[in-house]
């Protein structure tokens, strides 16, 4: 018995390296979108690792020595610029990488939020095509033998992204010029209101998520009744329960939840980058379709 | 005048707030007054951690529904006064200690719970009930409770004042005592649930010890005492909601505040045993 398997051990493990193709190429994303659009364009060519994980916050993330290892031994690194992740610099020097770093947003004419660069240019599927083709290019230089296969993948992928934005252009068509607009502390849809003509406003008065005080929740009703605001996404500073009241009173709808900066996890509703573009459009064209 | 005292309660959510912090002080209010004279001010505080694990627990099998979070609490916290009641009866631990140790046990027993669980909402943020939030089903049950609450206050009045005043002579006299006792412990996590959806559990003691202690500084009489707890309850809820409004401060803290603020005028100016009263005495004293 203790042979056989013995026997079969040795088999295996000698059948392993056969079976397996040559070594994937290790590229870095920094966040969970870039991941996504990375493992777009490479396929099976490469494994990707995105330092902030899904749901991960990358504005305040605070890298650790194990990310330091990953980037030491990556191939590619892909960051999205305009400042997003305050972290690289410093990680990538002190993890002594040789791998190049892409910029992947190069290309994409920045907007500004107040004196400063906006950096969540994804959310315009426009700059998103741009993203697929810097990857595209800098995973061809790093591994020319797979650029047929890159080529390919990238165009088909940029297909789908075609129709992703024809989608979103006709679900914002679909709602009513008047009704374009949603409250939401969301500061990252910037490039989304420029480019398919959405009006994303700020609640005054609401800054933290501790309790609440009477005079934001009246400035936020306040706001929505002056400007006709048909629905309110606060989904994540404010207690349901007050979110309630402030619809009750005001007659908004309550948005349902919006990806902006990070996936989902694997199981959720936003798992990849088509799928969080298909997720807040549906989102808004729930809150927003005239009754 | 009318844009600072009336306007901010041209918004329904004001409207709201000012009815379920009405229907809190009329509740708490009095139960307060007779947890103080019994000497168990902070019984109230103890029972609010007891409760805290209870509704804890029905938020978790639930979710934010107002009745399993009610019901959890409430069974939690009877079981609670009940077990710590019982075992100060039928050993030598005094009730105070017993109550400490069952609190303590069951503020323990649903934090476990809440981390076996293991989501990683803020619980205690979903705990803090917000008197902005009250819709209409959370608004009737405050005001149920609060009328549960003074109604059977009102059945049981006799003996509870007795049992303050001179225990040997009621157990003399009645057997009312013991029911009497049960019921207004009962009273007392009614109110606290209230308050706890009201103002989170940790403020919720506020609105019922601060006008209680409040009123002893302003009569020697009971239902004077309790009378004067309640206008000070509700006077706190009104301005507190004010000050919110004005301020931008958090409503519940600024309630309690507004009641802190209240007592501190009190302790100073109050016509029984302030301080000006005992460093002025009146001519009569004199005579």
């Amino acid at each position: 018995m203790l042979r056989v398997f013995l026997c079969a051990l040795v088999l295996t493990l000698g059948l392993a390296p056969a079976s397996a193709q040559q070594p994937k190429l290790k590229v870095v994303a920094t966040f969970s979108i870039l991941a996504d659009l990375a493992r777009n364009v490479g396929g099976d060519r490469i494994e990707v690792t995105s330092l902030v994980g899904p749901n991960g916050d990358a504005h305040v993330y605070a890298p650790s020595p194990a990310d330091a290892r990953t980037l030491a031994a990556a191939q590619l690194i892909v960051e999205n610029g305009l400042g997003f992740e305050g972290f690289m610099e410093r990680l990538v020097k002190a993890s002594g990488t040789k791998a190049p770093v892409v910029v992947a947003s190069k290309g994409v004419r920045p907007l500004h939020d107040g004196n400063e660069i906006d950096p969540h240019a994804w959310q315009s599927v426009a700059n998103a095509k741009l993203y697929v083709v810097n990857i595209r290019d800098a995973l061809k230089q790093v591994d020319p033998a797979g650029a047929s296969v890159y080529d390919a993948q990238t165009r088909g992928y940029l297909a789908k992204l075609d129709a992703l934005e024809g989608e979103v252009k006709a679900t914002i068509a679909a709602i009513p010029p008047e009704r374009r607009k949603i409250i939401t502390t969301h500061d990252a849809f910037g490039y989304f209101a420029a480019a398919y003509g959405l009006k994303f406003i700020a609640p005054e008065g609401v800054a933290t998520d501790s309790e609440a005080s009477a005079k934001a929740i009246a400035a936020i009703i306040t706001q929505v009744r002056v400007e006709k605001v048909p629905a309110i996404f606060l989904e994540n500073i404010i207690d349901p329960r007050l979110m309630k009241i402030i619809a009750h009173e005001t007659g908004a709808r309550i948005g349902g939840t919006l990806f902006s900066d990070a996936l989902s996890a694997a199981n959720g509703p936003a798992s990849t980058y088509i799928d969080m573009m298909q997720n807040n459009i549906r989102q808004f064209s729930a809150a927003l379709a005239s009754s | 005048m009318y844009d600072f005292f009336l306007a901010p309660f041209e918004f329904e959510f004001m409207r709201r707030a000012l009815a379920g912090t009405l229907a809190l002080a009329f509740g708490a209010a009095p139960v307060g007054v007779f947890l103080m004279l019994r000497r168990m001010s902070l019984v109230g505080d103890a029972m609010a951690h007891a409760i805290l694990p209870g509704a804890a627990v029905g938020f978790l099998l639930y979710g934010l529904s107002l009745y399993a979070m009610t019901a959890g609490g409430l069974i939690a916290g009877f079981a609670v006064a009940i077990g710590a009641g019982l075992i100060a009866r039928v050993t030598e631990l005094k009730e105070d200690a017993s109550l400490a140790a069952f609190y303590l046990v069951s503020l323990a027993i649903g934090v476990t719970i809440v981390s076996l669980k293991g989501t990683n909402i803020d619980l205690l943020h979903v705990l803090f009930g917000s008197v902005l939030a009250l819709d209409d089903e959370t608004l009737i049950l405050i005001a149920t409770n609060a009328t549960i609450s003074l109604l059977v206050l009102a059945v049981i009045y006799r003996p509870l004042v007795l049992e303050c005043v001179d225990p040997g002579f009621l157990r003399s006299v009645s057997r009312a005592g013991a029911p009497a006792h049960l019921a207004f412990v009962a009273l007392v996590v009614i109110n606290l649930v209230n308050g706890f959806h009201a103002l989170g559990t940790l403020l919720a003691v506020g609105i019922m010890m601060l006008p209680a202690a409040i009123g002893r500084f302003w009569s020697r009489d009971i239902t004077r005492m309790v009378l004067i707890a309640v206008t000070a309850g509700v006077l706190s809820g009104y301005a507190g909601l004010l000050l919110s409004f004005h301020a931008g401060v958090p409503s519940g803290p600024a309630i309690i505040l507004v009641a802190g603020a209240l007592y501190a005028l009190s302790v100073i100016f109050g016509r029984v045993g302030g301080l000006v009263r005992q460093l002025f005495p009146g001519r009569h004293l004199e005579a």
